[in-house]
């Protein structure tokens, strides 16, 4: 096991650094020039070419690729990453700003997933073909399917707008607002919720089917046992390990989620930001919200995988 | 050497033949949910081949007299800001939609399963280069490493299409190798190969075709998700153009107007995700259809 673990540290290391490789050469062998983005118009007329080049040379844009993501990546060993172009400011300085929110909306979204999608994928396991489950499966379908930043339009127009029963948008920590933060939250984390809810669901109702087929769960019903316990003792243990996947892709689809909810409700977590610096070509920012969102999707991952075999006695690691 | 296999007897009674290609249909028309989305997706398809007919106007024309009309007769789902009809955008918007999900779906595809059938098949080094590649490629959300693509090229409707193909890219490729890794271990493969048959006939004649039931499903899963991909890319101002009627851009469009007529966002909304909808619910029925497990019972 210990092994196990070391070679999957190793790996995502590895898996990490080509992750930054990419990034980086995307980054810079694409067409585009932050600096020219970064001036308006009347700025671009006054500006020498000396002083765009004494500003490339600032930013280490005039350096050799090579030396570029030398220079970034030995940055980043010692907790460095750069300074945005945009705003004149230290990389890790816009991310902790940015980085709790979106933590924050996350974490909520992906509680609720777990909390809603489970129970309702085994009442739908359980109680299969009747049309408790024919509805709930529906919606679930539906749940995987809608544009999230369409239901946040929809979810704006007709709670915020129309019934004025929650602000339209924006963010406030909730140490600050406890109460204003939650109502401002409520939206937004739904939306990000459904596609979790919906999958989870899902995975929990055929993973739960496939297990009440197994022979001991007829060998519990032969017993005698009541539904509850066949259903929580016997089959959920065993039917929950699949579900368990899900916390990795839940973590990369709401991170792909907060982008566009994050426009939307125009909060100012790290999908916005990430957008901002593409946009703006924002070299630096867009690394380094890349590098942390790879960072915590690779290890969520491996934790995963390694929790898999802590569950399930039959799995062994060689 | 003859072709026919006789069974010794006592295997003889074999259970009652059972055409493949009719339980096919069969099980894959058995939902009615399924027979929804067939339907749905053909008036998608005719509605993308036919706009010009179907659509009662021109959809670029602007007619400022016109702005931000409510429905009415004249305008089913009344008109924008530019008093251009939302109708017949939403329904030029259809053809966006098709080509984007065909071509980016057709480039990473290709160059997934391709990638992914040579991982498999070579194993080793080339396995291990390949798939960490794609690993790492994996460590984002979709949507993100399509941003970040599309973002460098610039918006427009080719650069969508490449940037979503560049993205799904990793999908096919994890699919395709898994895949590989299984079907060569068969006998028929070590048959052909003792027959000495060359690497590249192996891979594209023997195993790619053995590969492909359940990258058929997920082809048409991604067809929805890559749409919802290039409406949210096009709503994020990195997708489609803005003139071009795109479902993404109108929604985006009409967010600015969502107090005063929210038909102009709710409309293309909707539209989308029913034909995202069929899609996934058309995977869904192939998938039972094509299931091996269920193969000679059903």
């Amino acid at each position: 096991m210990a092994a196990y673990i070391i070679r999957r540290l190793f790996l995502a290391i590895i898996v990490l650094l080509i992750t930054t490789v990419v990034v980086f050469l995307a980054m810079h062998l694409l067409p585009g020039d932050p600096i020219l983005l970064k001036m308006t118009s009347s700025e671009m007329r006054q500006t020498s070419p000396e002083q765009i080049a004494f500003l490339r040379h600032q930013f280490g844009l005039d350096k050799s690729l090579f030396v570029q993501y030398y220079d970034w990546i030995s940055g980043v060993v010692h907790g460095d990453l750069g300074v945005s172009i945009l705003y004149q400011d230290k990389v890790t300085n816009e991310l902790k700003m940015s980085v709790p929110i979106t933590a924050h909306l996350g974490t909520l979204a992906e509680v609720g997933g777990f909390i809603i999608g489970l129970p309702l994928g085994v009442i739908c396991a359980v109680r299969r073909g009747k049309w408790l489950d024919t509805i709930i499966t529906i919606l679930a379908n539906l749940g995987i399917t809608v544009p999230i930043f369409w239901l946040g339009i929809l979810l704006m127009y007709l709670f915020a707008l129309e019934l004025r029963w929650l602000p339209v948008f924006g963010y406030t920590s909730p140490f600050d607002n406890f109460w204003l933060s939650t109502r401002q939250l409520i939206m937004p984390v739904f939306c990000l919720a459904v596609f979790p809810v919906a999958a989870i669901m899902r995975q929990t109702r055929s993973s739960m089917l496939e297990v009440m087929r197994q022979d001991y769960i007829r060998t519990a019903w032969s017993k005698g046992l009541r539904e509850r316990t066949v259903v929580t003792k016997h089959a959920l243990k065993n039917g929950l390990i699949p579900v368990l996947t899900f916390i990795g892709l839940g973590i990369t689809n709401i991170i792909g989620g907060a982008v566009l909810i994050e426009t939307v409700f125009n909060i100012p977590g790290v999908g916005r930001l990430m957008v901002f610096s593409i946009l703006n070509q924002d070299y630096p920012i867009t690394q380094g919200i890349t590098l942390i969102i790879a960072t915590v999707v690779v290890l969520v991952n491996l934790l995963v995988d390694i929790s898999y075999g802590w569950l399930d006695p039959r799995i062994r690691y060689t | 050497m003859s072709k026919e296999i006789t069974l010794p007897t006592g295997i003889s009674e074999a259970p009652p033949q059972i055409s493949e290609s009719r339980r096919f249909i069969r099980v894959f028309l058995n939902r009615g949910v399924v027979v929804f989305g067939i339907v749905i997706i053909i008036l998608f398809l005719v509605t993308a081949a036919f706009a010009p007919l179907i659509a009662p106007y021109d959809p670029y024309e602007q007619h400022f007299d016109q702005s931000l009309h409510m429905p009415s007769k004249a305008h089913l789902l009344g008109t924008d800001t530019l008093g251009r009809d939302t109708l017949s955008r939403m329904i030029y918007g259809t053809r966006y939609s098709l080509m984007v999900g065909v071509i980016a779906l057709g480039i990473a595809a290709v160059v997934g399963m391709i990638l992914g059938l040579f991982a498999g098949y070579f194993g080793g080094w080339v396995q291990a280069t390949i798939m960490r590649l794609m690993d790492s490629l994996m460590a984002f959300p979709m949507i993100l490493l399509a941003l970040v693509v599309a973002g460098m090229l610039g918006a427009g409707l080719k650069n969508v299409m490449v940037a979503l193909g560049i993205a799904l890219v990793p999908g096919y490729a994890r699919m395709m190798c898994g895949q590989a890794l299984s079907v060569k271990e068969n006998d028929y493969i070590l048959a052909e190969r003792s027959l000495g048959a060359g690497n590249v006939r192996i891979m594209f004649r023997h195993i790619f075709p053995n590969c492909l039931p359940p990258l058929i499903v997920m082809i048409t899963m991604m067809m929805g998700t890559t749409m919802l991909a290039e409406a949210g890319l096009s709503f994020l101002g990195i997708g489609i153009e803005i003139p071009n009627a795109a479902w993404g851009g109108m929604i985006s469009e009409g967010y600015k107007y969502v107090l005063t007529n929210p038909i102009l966002s709710l409309a293309p909304g909707l539209a989308l995700m029913v034909v995202v909808f069929s899609f996934n619910m058309v995977g869904d029925g192939l998938r039972d259809a094509l299931d091996p497990r269920l193969r000679g019972t059903i």
